[in-house]
């Protein structure tokens, strides 16, 4: 059939194709052009088009900007923080959830455990204020009068672990998810042929349990690595101001004060395009590795 | 370049004339997996330290979640002077006030803002999911018309999506800036939530489609009397990601909207809540004790959380059903 007769066909189906076409060509196409910018003196008055190539000095004045260092070194420890103490709760609370025999027990606290997932950062800053902050709740319980029992709110050194622990606080239970689906389509036989031959609990999580749920694992760990440079914005930018930018201060955030705020535009355009390629570098090492020791990854 | 996690099937079949069987797994993919409930034989009866580990850790991850909400909503209902005396909280109100929410929601700065969040949710949702139903109908046909280049053009935008700087120049660019179409049209199609929908449609069966043709059915009459009635659950879950990320978001509205007076619930409450300001511009009210708006500032959390708390039971129950998890290869 000719493109012609197909495009005839379905010309219905066409229609309603159109406007998420337009949507993509617009907001991710369009926009990726725009990334050009990088490369020029952006002066919002003349426009993307008219401002002058200034080829790759907005690219060289971010190598040697110590501030984007910061940002880099703060956004990359952040993230390890993140890998080594979120990634493996909702792996662990799933387990739990999974060796909950009682439905009605499992099914309640599911529920619990997801509802933060849909609530706003905002909130979750909130909360979190209120209960670890300086009047909140534990040092209202526990501190004695004056001191501060508790000083974790607008304290520099604190700032990192009190992401991951909000976002643990978030994320954990919605994280259990994808894994319980993993728990939930190992094969109940290999179990019982295990208990059968005398594995006990611990050995047929080990023998029977963690090869099952591995590629699941390996996938998620991958899409983690891709999204090392990525810690998020919304939290971060949030608390910023509270703990400082020396603490505080991520790639994502310094983008936004670099381009939005001061207005260097190709400057901050450049250390946005900079975390893209390398997210790109890792997603596509951090596959071919898993490729490599045997497992699926995200995409062949 | 074929995304395993979201492509359960390649588009394969080059023609929809030719009549495809639809794979048993296919269609298991709506029913939920297995249940366990109950001890299974082969399993030891665990010993009572396990089990007494177990319901502690259970509780303490309940509780957890629990107690943060339960501080912020007793405060917002506590008198005034029992949080003060207290410096800035309480557990318990003395008596159940609700003066603070007589305060916020008898006009100005959080009841419009309130509105303006409502608004922009319903409108939001409704363009978000007619838009990504239409494209991934279309999608799921097989063999139409530049489905292949439309999805890869779609999965693409998985690895790179576009950066904040980008986004702004193309809103400012469009001259959508301080209006509300710049909270919607830059987020209207997430192409996550399409691929769950899409990976949903190829999971009825063909015959469907087929039969729905043969009695003479267009392609708009299909969707809405065949499809869609059989993807409720996958259109309620979709429907839940898009609301939750427009009432949650309070970016959008710093970074396109300048006038302080448009502003949605969120971005209000960041102002207020999390970053102290007071809710009253008037001069004098700032003169007041700090922890004075304390209920009040609480209640602005509860008001933002509520709608959530609201939709959120009617939804959940759909979420193991494998809505999901069906978009990704299990």
């Amino acid at each position: 059939m000719t493109h012609l007769a197909r495009l005839r066909r379905d010309r219905a189906l066409v229609l309603l194709m159109a406007p998420g076409i337009a949507y993509f060509l617009v907001f991710h196409y369009v926009a990726m052009f725009a990334n050009v910018i990088a490369f020029k003196e952006y002066v919002p008055f003349v426009g993307v088009g008219g401002s002058a190539w200034v080829g790759l000095d907005n690219f060289q004045a971010l190598l040697g900007d110590a501030g984007f260092w910061a940002a880099a070194l703060n956004t990359v420890l952040l993230s390890l923080l993140q890998i080594v103490f979120f990634f493996p709760l909702p792996v662990a609370l799933a387990m739990l959830l999974y060796s909950v025999t009682r439905g009605s027990v499992r099914k309640f606290v599911q529920s619990v455990v997801y509802l933060p997932h849909f609530v706003s950062w905002v909130i979750v800053v909130a909360l979190f204020q209120q209960v670890l902050g300086g009047a909140g709740l534990l040092n209202g319980l526990f501190g004695d009068g004056n001191a501060h029992l508790i000083d974790v709110i607008g304290n520099p050194d604190a700032f990192k672990p009190l992401m991951v622990v909000e976002l643990v606080w978030k994320d954990c239970g919605w994280g259990t998810i994808i894994i319980l689906a993993a728990l939930h389509n190992v094969d109940d036989g290999l179990y019982e042929a295990a208990a059968i031959d005398g594995a006990g609990p611990w050995r047929r999580f080990w023998h029977v349990t963690l090869p099952s749920i591995r590629a699941v694992l390996v996938l998620l760990l991958i899409l983690r690595l891709g999204d090392v440079l990525t810690v998020g914005f919304e939290q971060i930018l949030l608390q910023r101001d509270a703990f400082g930018a020396d603490a505080a201060e991520v790639i994502d955030t310094f983008v936004y004060y670099q381009g939005i705020v001061q207005g260097n535009w190709g400057f901050a355009a450049a250390a946005a395009l900079f975390k893209g390629l390398v997210g790109a570098v890792l997603v596509f090492s951090a596959n071919k590795i898993a490729h490599r020791l045997g497992e699926q990854g995200v995409y062949r | 370049m074929s995304l395993a996690v979201f492509d359960r099937k390649p588009d394969s079949a080059p023609d929809r004339s030719e009549g495809r069987t639809p794979a048993p797994r296919r269609t298991d993919r709506r029913t939920p997996p297995p249940r366990r409930t109950g001890r299974p034989a082969w399993m030891e009866k665990p010993k009572p330290l396990t089990r007494a580990g177990k319901a502690v850790a259970l509780a303490l991850t309940v509780a957890l979640v629990v107690i943060p909400f339960w501080v912020v909503l007793a405060t917002s209902f506590a008198p005034d002077q029992q949080v003060v005396d207290n410096g800035g909280w309480a557990l318990w109100p003395q008596e159940w006030s609700f003066k603070a929410y007589d305060k916020i929601l008898s006009g100005g700065v959080v009841t419009h803002a309130l509105l303006v969040s409502a608004g922009v949710t319903v409108f939001g949702t409704l363009a978000s999911l007619v838009c990504t139903v239409f494209l991934a109908y279309a999608l799921a046909r097989p063999g139409v018309v530049g489905g292949k280049p439309v999805m890869l053009m779609v999965l693409f935008t998985f690895l790179f999506p576009p950066g904040m700087i980008p986004s702004f120049l193309v809103v400012d660019g469009l001259g959508l800036r301080n209006s509300y179409w710049a909270l919607v049209l830059p987020v209207l199609i997430s192409a996550f939530n399409l691929v769950v929908i899409r990976g949903f449609f190829q999971g009825i069966p063909e015959e469907l489609y087929e039969a729905a043709r043969l009695d003479g059915a267009g392609e708009l009459r299909t969707l809405f009397t065949i499809v869609l009635p059989l993807s409720k659950a996958v259109i309620a879950v979709v429907g839940l990601f898009y609301a939750v990320s427009y009432w949650n978001d309070f970016f959008r509205a710093v970074l396109y909207l300048d006038d302080a007076g448009m502003w949605p619930l969120q971005t209000v409450m960041r102002q207020y809540v999390t970053q102290g300001q007071n809710l009253t511009d008037d001069a004098s009210a700032a003169g007041l004790a700090v922890q004075a708006p304390q209920t009040m500032r609480m209640a602005v959390v509860v008001l933002g959380t509520v709608p959530i708390l609201c939709v959120y039971p009617f939804v959940q129950r759909y979420f193991a059903k494998g809505v999901l998890t069906g978009a990704v290869k299990s």
